[in-house]
């Protein structure tokens, strides 16, 4: 049972990172670049976890997180929020919009799966 | 690590995508584009040339992005003020970014100090110290601190864990928690079901189960704690350890190590530790609840204390001197306490500063005039809940001047002047208060037409003489608008009188001066705080009433002979020659037992912004006090003549009184058609003619008063 | 003097459903004024207390009382009796304040003294007919007999809302001379 991984983040290197480091662990990897086009590529999918960087335009990851937190869909999704070491802030902020935990970037490839484990199993 | 090798080319493409972006971005920004969006813009983009930087371990543009990244989000936060200056250091920062980028990128090395200067200057506006900025390049492990001494050592963790609702609703399960301990070594696991109800009963979404989990392992603690790393705010966590039998006198000493590198760990409260922190945190985030209620709590502390003192007032000083000088020190303490705490809510006016200049170039924009804002004393600091009440205030009256204060651009050349209008906001604490002012070297008010207007408006009688300061605080009163040049732009429907009547409400005051053909200026003045005030306690009848200090000049037993009647039954007192008509507590209130003879009572003599002194009538002082302010309308109503309570030493609560409301409550209405000029406050008709028409409530303050026990 | 709350009845302890309105039992305070009985649903009872003195405010409505200083927060009391036209209490350390939520606010009645809980299925709960010729009627919700007595339940929303208030603070203003 492959599980999907939705990705977001505005820069294509981090996305292209984290997808090769999910689809060599097995995992499928839908890429977004801001909260809205993540929200426009739904269309049905199931979703089962969440990768999404804070400072996108359009719609930022705060407001994604919200955004998915609101559908009957996503209440118990895990949502993963990548944040900059030391930024305490965000990560609260990202709690209470309901995210699930949190990366720290840059970060090592097998720290990113062993999160991923932790919040997914 | 190799894997990310690949990814080196997709990274360079897009920083040079990012690098031309910002370049456009410095361009609008240099062209004075005051859209949030460009700043967020460049911070994104750095944002991502940091991180991809990091990944692959690009130390010096990681270094470097890491600061100039900092230096943008205080930028976009309102902290550092946009200047030519700030963004000629943009430009700079953005080129040293640049040649880092291409460094990395034809391999090439740069000296490990390229772009020293940029950088000293980044972190003096970011504040932040340069030794200080340490980016780990991998954040992945812990760096393991913690078991220095034997590391490998089974040690038996006792958790208690209680998940709250939250923390289901953060999508995180208990069940995997569980399975991570089990990753760690051996678990038992023990189920609370204490708190779960019957089923019928049951939300299928609570949290009803606690658990106690039993793990040996020799991970360390760093480990188990990491488990719940997530989770740690959203249940009730306790880990405990002890050591195994077998390792006894070597594990004690593990544990011994434990302990303390546990409560260092727990400090930091952070897995990953940095071995040199960033700089020293010179700030905390406080939920905003937490400091009302410390403000509440501390507001209690002084009502006790005052009750305390109170009833010791009884007993003669020689019983009990130590005591009496114990509470003397209390009350000092007290006062101390309650400053420091209101200290903490204080803000400065810059969050409210900060989005004029917009303003002022929308206005100016619309209305094809030329105009400069200038911003002095932005970091004068205020209390939260006056922050919060500024900015409509201070958006009108800067509305005013751009529309009505400056001339139009002929206008100006016209005359003289330079082509560009300038508005300073400015602001200062002074006697306890903030002032805050905002003036225009426009034309000043034009009296003539505010005369004849008001004369219009039937504001002011035909024979009135008011002087040039009067006149131009006409522009205050209700009903007066130059409605014949009525502008989109300001003064929607909303009059000056509207705003001068706010600012009263929150126990400020607002005027305007004009120098005909130079200018004009609107001063605003305000208390530093809402939530707390100094009152004098009066008693009238059986009641306990609260006159704020602001609006008392003095309080004085009359001479009979000072007292007046007039025919239409107003009573007066003459005071140094002036007549001042005279407000009696029992009247206004129903009271019954009071003092009816203000021969044999006491006058206080206040003054109100737009009425002018008024006595008021009580049977006598109590003193004076700091007094925490509570509102009525939380569980009640607002009442006319009484602004807000506040609760006496004594338990009792005591009403505030709106020494506006109660002038009108108390001069008899024949009284308002009579007046003459043996007031000394010949501006008081046209104002007193206008509060006959308006109606008289009186806006209480708003205060948190803590949730319902 | 602060009386937490009258001795319940004998009832095994259960774990009850907080959703007063949709569970089948239901569970209320019940107090008296005068030769009446009349029950709040307990969970908008925040605490009981014994009568204390209030601070009078100007053009209060003619059945209230005046205000109370509870820990720190400003809670307007009101006389039941009086509410219901029956005149004023004389009230006395004798007399029970019942603290109660009426929508976002807290407010205070003013009873002769507090009963005990009655545990009522809402099938026992009957309509108020209309033969008598209740002044209170209005307000009550239902009745419901326990032992031999009629309890009344209050509607309190309708009660203490804040249009009636309103209504309460003109007619003050006015009455006065």
């Amino acid at each position: 049972m492959t599980l999907n991984v939705l990705a977001v983040d505005d820069s294509k290197t981090m996305r292209d990172m984290v997808s090769f480091t999910l689809k060599g662990a097995g995992y499928s990897v839908v890429e977004a670049e801001d909260g809205q086009h993540a929200l426009s590529s739904l269309d049905g999918k199931t979703i089962d976890l969440v990768i999404t960087d804070i400072n996108m335009p359009n719609l930022d990851g705060i407001g994604l997180i919200k955004a998915l937190r609101e559908k009957p869909e996503f209440r118990s999704t895990p949502i993963l929020i990548l944040t900059t070491e030391s930024n305490d802030e965000k990560k609260a902020e990202g709690r209470q919009a309901g995210a699930t935990g949190w990366i720290v970037k840059p970060f090592e490839p097998e720290k990113l799966l062993k999160v991923v484990q932790k919040v997914c199993g | 690590m190799h894997e990310f090798e690949e990814f080196k080319g997709t990274f360079f493409a897009e920083c040079a995508e990012l690098l031309v972006d910002v370049e456009s971005q410095l361009s609008a920004l240099r062209d004075g584009s005051e859209d949030p969006e460009v700043l967020h813009a460049i911070f994104r983009a750095v944002h991502s040339i940091k991180a991809g930087a990091g990944a692959l371990k690009f130390d010096l543009l990681a270094k470097f992005s890491h600061g100039f990244e900092a230096m943008l989000d205080k930028m976009r936060d309102g902290k550092i003020v946009v200047t030519l200056d700030v963004i000629d250091i943009l430009y700079r920062a953005s080129d040293v970014l640049s040649d880092m980028v291409d460094a990395a990128e034809s391999k090439t090395d740069l000296a490990q100090d390229y772009g020293s200067e940029v950088i000293v200057e980044i972190n003096d506006l970011a504040g932040v110290s340069a030794s200080a900025i340490t980016v780990k390049p991998s954040s992945g492990e812990s760096s393991n601190s913690v078991d220095e001494v034997t590391p490998k050592t089974a040690i038996k963790y006792n958790i208690s864990f209680s998940p709250k609702l939250e923390l289901f609703l953060h999508a995180n399960e208990p069940l995997l928690l569980v399975r991570e301990l089990k990753s760690l070594g051996e678990v038992i696991i023990e189920a609370d079901l204490s708190r779960l109800p019957a089923f019928m009963d049951m939300d299928a979404e609570g949290a009803y189960i606690d658990w106690k989990f039993e793990v040996v392992t020799d991970a360390g603690e760093e480990a188990v704690r990491e488990v719940f790393e997530f989770v740690e705010d959203d249940c009730e966590l306790s880990i405990t350890f002890e050591a195994m039998e077998e390792n006894s006198s070597v594990s004690e000493d593990a544990a011994q190590a434990d302990v303390t590198e546990q409560v260092q760990q727990s400090n930091s409260g952070q897995p990953e530790k940095e071995p040199t922190k960033t700089a020293k945190i010179s700030s905390i985030r406080v939920d905003l609840d937490r400091l009302d209620r410390l403000v509440n709590m501390v507001g209690e502390l002084v009502i006790t204390q005052s009750m305390l003192t109170q009833q010791t007032d009884e007993i003669p000083i020689e019983k009990m001197p130590n005591m009496a000088r114990g509470l003397e020190e209390l009350a000092f303490h007290t006062r101390e306490l309650q400053e420091s705490v209101m200290a903490i809510r204080m803000q400065p006016v810059k969050s409210v500063f900060a989005r004029m200049p917009r303003l002022v170039r929308d206005l100016a924009s619309k209305l094809n005039k030329n105009v400069n804002l200038v911003t002095i004393g932005e970091n004068t600091e205020v209390d939260k809940t006056v922050v919060e009440e500024i900015s409509d205030p201070i958006n009108h009256m800067i509305r005013n001047s751009v529309d009505h204060g400056l001339e139009s651009t002929e206008d100006r050349i016209a005359a003289g002047k330079p082509e560009e209008g300038t508005i300073t906001l400015s602001a200062e604490h002074r006697a306890g208060r903030i002032i805050i002012s905002i003036s225009d070297d426009g034309a000043g008010i034009n009296r003539e037409r505010v005369h004849s207007l008001a004369l219009k408006n039937g504001l002011i009688s035909e024979n009135s003489k008011l002087s040039n300061e009067e006149i131009d605080n006409l522009i205050f009163a209700p009903g007066f608008s130059t409605a014949d040049k009525v502008t989109d732009v300001s003064g929607r429907g909303v009059g000056m009188d509207v705003v001068r009547r706010n600012i009263q409400a929150l126990g400020g005051r607002i005027t305007i001066q004009s120098n005909p053909g130079k200018g004009s200026r609107f001063i605003m003045t305000l208390p530093l705080t809402l939530a707390v005030m100094d009152g004098m306690i009066v008693v009238s009848g059986n009641g306990k009433y609260v006159i704020p200090i602001p609006n008392i000049l003095e309080s004085l037993r009359p001479e009979k002979e000072a007292l007046k009647r007039l025919p239409n039954g107003q009573e007066m007192v003459r005071i140094r020659g002036e007549y001042i008509p005279l407000a009696f507590l029992h009247r206004a209130f129903q009271l019954t037992g009071a003092e009816t003879d203000p021969a044999k009572a006491l006058v206080v003599l206040a003054e109100s912004e737009e009425h002018g002194k008024i006595g008021i009538v009580v049977d006598q002082l109590i003193g004076q006090q700091q007094v925490v302010i509570k509102s009525l309308e939380s569980n009640y109503q607002p009442v006319t003549g009484i602004s807000a309570a506040t609760i006496l030493g004594n338990g009792m609560v005591a009403p505030i009184l709106d020494v506006e409301a109660l002038y009108m409550l108390s001069i008899t209405e024949s009284h308002l058609d009579s007046l003459s000029f043996e007031q000394s406050a010949p501006d008081i008709q046209p104002q007193l003619a206008a509060a006959k028409t308006s109606t008289t409530t009186s806006p209480p303050h708003e205060t948190s008063t803590g949730s319902s026990q | 003097m602060r009386i937490e709350s009258a001795p319940e009845t004998a009832e095994p302890p259960q774990n009850l459903s907080v959703a007063a309105e949709a569970g089948f039992l239901q569970k209320f305070v019940t107090f008296a004024v005068g030769t009446e009985e009349y029950a709040v649903d307990i969970m908008k009872v925040r605490e009981i207390q014994a009568w204390s003195e209030v601070t009078v405010l100007p053009n209060q409505p003619g059945y209230m009382r005046g205000v109370l200083n509870l820990r720190g927060i400003i809670v307007p009391i009101f006389d039941l009796r009086c509410r219901f036209g029956q005149g004023n209490t004389e009230a006395t350390q004798l007399h029970v304040v019942v603290i109660i939520a009426v929508e976002e606010r807290i407010v205070g009645v003013l009873v002769d003294k507090v009963s005990d809980i009655l545990t009522v299925e809402n099938q026992d709960i009957r309509p108020v007919p209309n033969i008598e010729d209740r002044e209170d009627s209005r307000y009550i919700l239902g009745l419901v007999t326990a032992e031999d007595r009629m309890v009344a339940l209050l509607d309190t929303g309708n009660l203490f809302s804040s249009e009636i208030l309103e209504e309460g603070i003109s007619a003050g203003e006015n009455a006065s001379p």
